[in-house]
């Protein structure tokens, strides 16, 4: 190693990206990205395309349709298809979309708003107490039951499914975001700096907010999963994402009444499921061992 | 310790009556009359109107709530809209499916998961650790659902050992009621145990690297007995607290599996309610589960004094 | 028997893991205990010192593994025998008590029960026979009513009833050894007193033989027979006490021995300067009482009256618990006083709200105890050193130029600036934050156990470096320790604190050769070696 200077950061960088659970989970979650984004060139017919005289048919089923110009072509029911006759295949594909963007906007939402909370209760002395019975409130009413409750006001979709899960993730941003300012603001550089006569938006940024940054990452990974698992249970139960939006909770939901004699349309979408989280899961608990070991602790 | 119980219990009643102001808000921060929201998209004007005058929806909302508070506490927790019954006597008829496959599943979980974990932190960095943890993640990635069918197809379809779906009463023999429970409990305690596995593992990692466990080895004790008298005691607190936090967990592993197993429980009531968006039956059943929680998390406070002395009451 | 070696360390060599900095732990080393002497092994932070007691104990973390040698106990080599052998020996044949009293009991277990325990363990003594034998231990190690206190838990006890406690049960067996990690490390001086007393007169009634381990020269000095001077992880010299501590022959005891400040105070001029800081009638209260808590309230500080000049050193000296520190934030500002008057060359800052303390927040300038976080890891040290000048207006250039002028003041490279803390050693990390505190051309610097956490050959620099700079200065400092041997060497006048209140307060060498009060002295005789100047038969 050279004498340059090497920034605290750039090490941690370095041995999160040779950590094994870091490297298997990061690259199957872009298998999984991939999948949602190239959905139309793996193979994938139009997800709503329903089919009468092809319903329930077991996984490799062949036949033949007829394509815009008249002209019959052979397609291939890879994973079979459902009570309506869509292919189960192209159903899952395009699930993986919705399931990203739920993911990924619940954790990114909730993120935001439970900094900003966080923050106002560390910062703040006489604000602290309320935002912090508040958030007891919150968090007294079991998650899932609060997305249901939430999701039962406004009309099915993508947006208030979205809704319904960030509301009972925030108190656990907040909660750990207020700890972490707490506990920084007592480190003697943080006091150097307030004897620096550093203004207090400065100091937050400069010097409280940064150390939040990596339990904020891995705490993200583990909302992402949690969330896709929380949408698939809205949409399973019936009560989230319209059923003719293709989610994989919804295939799921359609294949319920017919499982004892086509398992398949449960199985394939739960497999993709429980994959993927676990893959979010591994990468999140990959970033934690490597970039906040004390994380370990608070989770 | 009397004044002390009374002391925690006191404390309680800022946060229910927060759980109780959502749960009264929720209706009415939906965009709309919540009276035609309730009523349906069918409802007639007269229909609506009636609703508005049970609901006393045109006095003040601090009056309203009031009224609502007041009629939880004589025990009236309104009428079902959907099913023109007292939501009362609704949950009463529900609770014994929920309590059961509840206290199964924890029973279950907590005898695999803490020795499980403990066994994991004792052996730290071995294989068995390795596996354990493996199996931790991914049963925190398995969704309660797919291991429910999965369970399903394997040991009633496949197999014909166990019944597929459905309840039957403790008082109408004990096998019957067992045999349709084995498999959801077991469902529900996978990710259950992953959980507390994980963070008993944590916590007992803890506690070994602590002086005193120094001290126990320098007095010349064996190992078995460092952890058993030593370190498990030292993790009781925090295994006790994820315990009680892990119970929202169970409560919303308890709506799916009820409905994957067709138990006639709480969980399948507010899904049933939601889907038919019977607000009253939903409003009590929110407010009811945060108050078990909330109480199950009371009594695990209480319980730190009994199992660490420096906690003073 | 008695002949005998209790202890032979022989050519002892454990391996660091590779990613360490040196190959060996310790290396090479040999030593000898015989029955009824204490060996006290002492070296600065990464000697080894630690290392070879818990090699003998068996105690060693998993990565690090004895590569070659012998720790004979009474002839017997703890490093081959086997787990079960090792059990059997602990307890009854070698014991160990450590640094930190409050955790090395276990918190959830009666005091009673972790003494019988070893007699559990080792004897077939029944229940109430145990506990006939736990209370006399108790007796003997001078726990008062031991009846009572072997049903308490370890919180209940004071720090250096649970030292005793530990020394309970390290002796309960009557072992041939006793080792002594740091034992009196983490308590205050008084309490280091008695537990060293106690330590002596069990090893003397006993004949235990002691392997005492230990940084600071004043308790060798009280206690050691034999001393072993290791750096490095190598012995650097090995003799009797006087020979090591008054007429070293190794130039690394040498410089040692010239670092431990003198517990003589010497002659100073009494300083004239216009007064910098006063403070009136401080208090400050911890704590609230509510209606559903019970909080306790604190009273840190009460009626603290001081000032300090230009030019001038106050030393503030107390145990832990004193309010030395909370007197300290209260000036800078760090804490708000609950009443009482601060003021900065006649500016009264003490209710000043932040948007006006801003302007006045540079005059003030801390030192902190932890070199390790006293500065932003995430930040370069230039980073660090300019964040007050340009917070006050200072172009960054300039800024620039002024922070490598102070590296090099406070004997560091300009280029440093580039780096990141974790770069560097705790001594240099202390300059860099002396050099911070400079940047803005403080008036009053205040150096809350600046020096405390630093070994003692370190400690010598940095105290020489604080002196220097107030002089160049002509800086009013506030020097908070609760070590004397400092505070006699740095401060020209002194306040002694007990519990919040100023008990005594005058010139050092007046404090030092005339306590008036009661407390006063009581820390002055309970000082450990005050009788002896190190290295003073080495004079040139």
């Amino acid at each position: 190693m050279s004498t340059a200077s090497i920034s605290p950061g750039r090490q941690t960088l370095w041995r999160m990206m040779r950590n094994p659970s870091v490297i298997i989970g990061g690259a199957l979650v872009l298998a999984v990205v991939l999948m949602g984004l190239l959905a139309p060139l793996l193979g994938a017919r139009d997800p709503a395309d329903i089919s009468p005289k092809d319903r329930n048919k077991a996984p490799g089923y062949e036949t033949t349709v007829r394509d815009s110009s008249g002209q019959k072509v052979p397609v291939v029911y890879r994973l079979g298809s459902d009570t309506l006759g869509r292919d189960v295949y192209s159903r899952i594909i395009y699930g993986a979309r919705i399931s990203l963007i739920v993911g990924v906007s619940v954790a990114a939402i909730s993120i935001v708003i439970g900094m900003a909370i966080g923050v106002l209760a560390g910062y703040v002395r006489w604000l602290d107490g309320i935002i912090m019975r508040v958030m007891d409130g919150l968090m007294a009413i079991p998650a899932i039951l609060l997305a249901i409750a939430v999701v039962s006001l406004f009309s099915a979709g993508l947006t208030s499914v979205i809704i319904a899960i960030v509301v009972p993730e925030v108190p656990r941003v907040v909660r750990l975001v207020r700890s972490i300012v707490l506990s920084i603001r007592e480190e003697p550089y943080v006091e150097a700096a307030i004897t620096a006569g550093t203004r207090t938006p400065v100091l937050l940024v400069r010097h409280i907010l940064p150390n939040t940054i990596a339990p904020l990452i891995v705490q993200g990974t583990f909302i992402v999963a949690s969330a896709i698992i929380v949408e698939a249970i809205l949409s399973f139960l019936g009560i989230g994402i319209p059923p003719e939006i293709p989610t994989w909770g919804n295939i799921m939901a359609e294949g319920r009444s017919v499982f004892q004699l086509y398992p398949h349309n449960i199985f394939y979408p739960g497999l993709v499921l429980a994959l993927t989280v676990l893959a979010v899961n591994m990468l999140g608990d990959g970033l934690r061992d490597t970039l906040d070991p004390r994380f370990a602790k608070r989770l | 310790m009397l004044s002390y119980l009374f002391r925690r219990l006191l404390a309680t009643i800022p946060v229910m009556l927060l759980v109780a102001v959502f749960v009264f808000m929720l209706l009415r921060l939906t965009p709309g009359d919540p009276a035609a929201i309730i009523a349906g998209d069918y409802a007639s004007d007269a229909q609506i109107a009636e609703i508005r005058g049970k609901l006393g929806l045109d006095k003040p909302l601090a009056v309203q709530f009031m009224v609502w508070i007041g009629n939880m506490f004589q025990g009236d927790f309104g009428e079902s809209f959907f099913y023109k019954k007292q939501v009362g006597e609704l949950i009463a008829a529900r609770l014994e499916p929920t309590l059961s496959l509840s206290l199964l599943t924890i029973f279950l979980t907590v005898c695999i998961a803490v020795p499980m974990g403990t066994l994991a932190a004792y052996r730290q960095g071995s294989w068995l650790d390795r596996g354990i943890m493996g199996f931790s993640v991914l049963g925190f990635s398995l969704p309660v659902f797919v291991i429910g069918y999965m369970l399903i197809y394997l040991f009633s379809i496949e197999l014909g050992w166990l019944p597929v779906q459905g309840y039957q009463r403790i008082g109408d023999g004990l096998w019957g009621w067992l045999s349709r429970l084995i498999l959801p409990s077991l469902a529900l305690s996978v990710v259950f145990v992953a959980f507390i596995a994980r963070m008993t593992r944590t916590s007992v990692l803890e506690v070994l690297g602590e002086d005193y466990i120094r001290t126990a080895r320098a007095k010349g004790q064996t190992e078995t007995r460092v952890l058993m008298r030593h370190a498990l005691r030292n993790a009781a607190v925090p295994i006790v607290t994820v315990i009680g936090l892990s119970f929202a967990i169970l409560i919303g592993g308890v709506v799916v599996t009820e409905s994957v197993f067709n138990l006639p429980g709480l969980g399948l009531l507010t899904v049933e309610a939601v889907l038919a968006r019977d607000f009253p039956t939903i409003q009590a059943v929110i407010l009811l589960f945060s108050f078990i929680y909330v109480l199950i998390n009371l009594a695990i406070d209480v319980s730190y004094t009994l199992l660490d002395p420096r906690i003073r009451y | 028997m008695s002949q005998e070696n209790v202890l032979e360390v022989k050519n002892l060599t454990v391996r660091l893991p590779k990613s360490a900095d040196r190959t060996n732990a310790v290396e090479d080393i040999s030593f000898t205990v015989a029955p009824g002497e204490i060996v006290c092994v002492v070296g600065e932070s990464g000697s080894g010192k630690s290392v070879t007691a818990s090699a003998v104990m068996g105690l060693l973390p998993e990565a690090l593994k004895p590569s070659s040698g012998e720790t004979l106990l009474q002839g017997e080599d703890t490093l081959k025998a086997s787990k079960t052998r090792l059990r059997d020996l602990r307890g009854t044949r070698m014991a160990m008590i450590f640094q930190e009293p409050m955790t090395a009991l276990n918190p959830v277990t009666r005091v009673g029960e972790q003494i019988s325990e070893v007699l559990e363990i080792h004897t077939d003594l029944s229940a109430s026979e145990r506990r006939a034998r736990a209370i006399e231990i108790m007796e003997a190690v001078h726990l008062p009513d031991p009846e009572k206190m072997i049903d308490s838990f370890p919180h209940q006890l004071s720090g250096g009833q649970r030292q005793r406690i530990m020394i309970a049960i390290a002796l309960v067996l009557d072992p041939a050894l006793l080792i002594a990690d740091e034992p009196t490390t983490a308590l205050d001086v008084t309490t280091q007193a008695q537990i060293l007393k106690l330590i002596k007169e069990m090893q003397e009634r006993r004949g235990t033989g002691v392997l005492f381990i230990t940084h600071d020269f004043g308790v060798v000095a009280e206690i050691a027979d034999r001393i072993v001077v290791m750096q490095n992880g190598r012995i650097v010299e090995h003799g009797d006490r006087d020979d090591v501590l008054r007429r070293p022959k190794e130039p690394y005891t040498k410089m040692l021995m010239a670092s431990v400040p003198s517990m003589t105070p010497p002659e100073r001029v009494p300083r004239t300067g216009d007064m910098a800081v006063e403070v009136s009638k401080l208090d400050k209260i911890y704590g609230r009482t509510g209606w559903l808590s019970k909080d306790r309230i604190v009273h840190a500080a009460a009626d603290v009256n001081l000032h300090v000049r230009k030019g001038e050193t106050l030393g503030i000296v107390g145990e832990s618990g004193s309010g030395k520190s909370t007197v300290a934030r209260c000036i800078a500002r760090l804490i708000d006083p609950t009443s009482g008057s601060i003021s900065l060359h006649g500016i009264e800052i003490a209710n000043l709200p932040q948007s006006q303390l801003r302007a006045h927040r540079r005059r003030v300038q801390i030192v902190f105890q932890d070199p390790y976080r006293s500065l932003n890891p995430r930040r370069t040290i230039g980073q660090s050193l300019i964040e007050a000048p340009v917070n006050f207006g200072v172009p960054k250039e300039q800024a620039l130029q002024t922070a490598r002028d102070l590296m090099e003041l406070v004997g560091l490279s300009g280029d440093a600036l580039e780096r990141y803390p974790h770069q560097f050693s705790g001594g240099q990390r202390q300059r860099i934050c002396i050099a911070r505190a400079l940047t803005v051309e403080p008036d009053v610097l205040i150096a809350d156990e600046a020096v405390s956490a630093l070994d003692v050959s370190v400690q010598a620099q940095v105290l020489e470096l604080l002196d220097d700079i107030r002089e160049r200065y002509d800086l009013a400092m506030l020097f908070i320790t609760h070590d004397l041997r400092v505070a006699a060497q740095i401060c020209d006048r002194l306040i002694v604190m007990k519990k919040g209140v100023v008990v005594e307060q005058g010139p050092t060498k007046e404090v030092y050769s005339n306590p008036q009060h009661e407390y006063t002295r009581l820390l002055l005789e309970a000082a450990p070696g005050r009788d002896v100047t190190f290295g003073s038969d080495t004079a040139a």
